[in-house]
């Protein structure tokens, strides 16, 4: 579904800034996998999502999306494959659009935009029962401007957004980070049921441990731009804290390991 | 001259008299200004391109329609002998526009210079164009005698209407285009970029469509503008961007202040003509009062200052160190 071989990426190459954010990176995610990702600040975990949606070319090895080589594809172009969600909710939806004018922005992710409406109303039935669904009575605000929606409720139109034209693959870095407890909470059932419905496969960075030990059926560490820990299947579903702080520590070389360290 | 002698010497009928000549070019410059609210507002950059491409639009349509462009061009529209239509005139007009905008838009996007930076480069480029495009005249009359004109300021009464139809056609073109799926991906680009990419949207290619329909839109009012006023001159778009930008804050002011919540788009797009129509009756004000007149365009920049500085200052305001000072606002409950 997903491969990545050797991916290296160099921030500013050359100059006195430079940084080497991902050290060859090898990854093979298979279809219908969901993975969660952790890993300290500055690990590189956001670097490799940006390496697969394609913000920016990598700077070695190459990318597979479906057995197709998207190295040299730039992000709008492999946006038909992709969903997002990014930490800021502010990011993910146009503010000063409506509702269903989002939605159906991201409706027509690869396909072609010509002059027809912008949106028709059969998608707005579609929109209604989407929205009806998420549970947070958006069904019947479809011309709201985004930018008077929550933080919570613009994330889950996001993820909405993100699901909304049956992408390959689904990438969420950080996605509730930003919201209070409980609305974090009700933002990652929304996610968890998106992607078991649509049986999408999927990438969710979190600060969270409790969560990437409880969601998702493979977990992966990064640590300096690499891949450190890999666990999946039964041994996944046997994780506790505790192991995940102690292979933290095997790996980063920390003596006294908290929290902190990894989540930061 | 005593204040008395002064105000005793404004004749009140004289500004009735001359308020039509406002309007009628408060109408053509706020489909100027409609090119500039593509641009500034719903693509959010600042494109100084049309100060060059405003004179580009009256240079073209000037030249054809006193029987000058290229000869195949003439013949296109069976105007080898005898006038070119008009129409076609402001619709070549318009297209030259659109190259110029596409000129900016391939700087910034090709060759990553900053748009303000692009719209300065092509606009000096302009001048010579435009030069060029009036065979190094920098002034070409054009008679509303010996030539049919849509607009014209010896016919002020007549020509109101018809560059309000003209406006109203162009308002509903736009109303139409940006509830498309084009549109509406320009549209998101100018607010969002990042959300844009991600879902798909080619945000360069969007912002080049973007730069080419206002600058087609200016060119096609400096064309219209060029009729009215009776001539085409190289220095006819000075100071339009700033003007633009007036007639946009000021139709955006008023239409805030007169509608509560969410504002229809053609709505929206109506205000800022009506911004221009006010721009103008402000400078028929001015004439009247016998104010100086090259005191005109320091008047509006610091008009358009203070209008681009009041949300900023507003938001000083309630969040300064100043009044941190003095323990707040007193706000943090709400
Ligand atoms: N666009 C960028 N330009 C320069 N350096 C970057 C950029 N993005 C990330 N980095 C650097 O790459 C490293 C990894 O960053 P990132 O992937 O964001 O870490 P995280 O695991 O916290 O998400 C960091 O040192 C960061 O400063
Ligand atoms: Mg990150």
């Amino acid at each position: 579904m997903l491969r990545l071989e050797n991916v290296w990426k160099v921030f500013d190459q050359g100059t006195i800034n430079q940084k080497v954010a991902l050290k060859g990176v090898d990854l093979n995610i298979k279809d219908g996998e969901f993975v969660t990702v952790i890993g300290g600040n500055g690990a590189g975990k956001s670097t490799l999502l940006n390496a697969v949606a394609g913000t920016w070319p990598v700077t070695k090895g190459r990318i597979f999306i479906d057995g197709k080589d998207v190295t040299g594809i730039p992000d709008y172009k492999r946006a038909s494959m992709i969903g997002r969600v990014f930490q800021d909710p502010m990011l993910g939806t146009a503010s000063e659009m409506q509702l269903e004018e989002n939605l159906a922005l991201a409706y027509r992710r690869g396909k072609k935009r010509g002059l027809g409406w912008g949106v028709t109303n059969e998608e707005r039935k579609l929109f209604r029962e989407k929205l009806a669904a998420l549970g947070l009575g958006l069904e019947d605000r479809l011309t709201t401007q985004i930018g008077t929606l929550s933080g919570g409720q613009r994330q889950a139109v996001t993820l909405l957004m993100a699901s909304l034209s049956a992408p390959k693959l689904l990438l969420l870095d950080e996605h509730t980070a930003a919201l209070d407890p409980a609305t974090a909470a009700k933002v990652l059932e929304i996610s968890d049921s998106i992607v078991r419905e649509e049986k999408l496969t999927c990438l969710m960075i979190t600060h969270n441990m409790t969560d990437a030990i409880s969601l998702g059926n493979r977990l992966i560490m990064m640590n300096e731009g690499n891949i450190v820990v890999d666990i999946s299947g039964e041994d996944k579903k046997k994780l506790t804290k505790n192991d995940l702080l102690q292979k933290f520590a095997d790996v980063a070389g920390v003596q006294e390991e908290t929290d902190s360290v990894l989540l930061s | 001259m005593t204040v008395i002698d002064y105000l005793y010497s404004l004749d009140p009928a004289k500004l009735l008299k001359n308020l039509p000549g406002g309007v009628a070019q408060g109408i053509l410059w706020g489909l100027m200004a409609l090119g500039v609210y593509i641009t500034f507002r719903l693509l959010n950059v600042s494109d100084l391109t049309v100060e060059g491409s405003f004179a580009t639009g009256g240079a073209v349509a000037v030249v054809l329609i006193t029987g000058g462009g290229p000869q195949w061009l003439r013949a296109l529209f069976g105007a080898s002998s005898g006038q070119f239509p008009t129409w076609a005139a402001l619709l070549i007009a318009f297209v030259v526009g659109v190259l110029c905008g596409l000129v900016t838009g391939m700087l910034h996007s090709y060759l990553g210079i900053p748009a303000i930076l692009a719209g300065i480069l092509t606009q000096l480029a302009l001048f010579s164009v435009n030069l060029h495009i009036m065979s190094m005249s920098s002034n070409i009359p054009v008679s509303v005698d010996k030539y049919e004109l849509y607009v014209s300021s010896r016919y002020v009464l007549r020509s109101i209407p018809i560059a309000a139809v003209i406006v109203a056609v162009i308002i509903g073109i736009l109303y139409w285009y940006f509830g498309t799926e084009q549109g509406s991906a320009i549209r998101a680009t100018g607010n969002n970029p990042v959300m844009s990419s991600a879902q798909g949207i080619d945000i360069e290619r969007m912002k080049m469509i973007g730069f080419a329909l206002s600058n087609g839109i200016v060119a096609l009012a400096g064309g219209l503008v060029a009729q009215y006023q009776g001539f085409a001159d190289v220095n006819m778009g000075r100071g339009a961007s700033v003007i633009g930008l007036a007639a946009v804050i000021i139709g955006d002011v008023a239409s805030k202040a007169i509608f509560k919540g969410h504002i229809n788009f053609a709505v929206k797009m109506t205000f800022v003509i009506l911004g221009g129509i006010v721009y103008y009756a402000v400078v028929i004000l001015v004439l009247w009062l016998k104010l100086n007149t090259n005191d005109l365009k320091l008047f509006t920049a610091i008009i358009v200052a203070l209008f681009l500085g009041i949300p900023y200052l507003q938001s000083r305001k309630r969040e300064s160190f100043t009044s941190a000072a003095k323990g707040g606002s007193g706000n943090a409950e709400t």
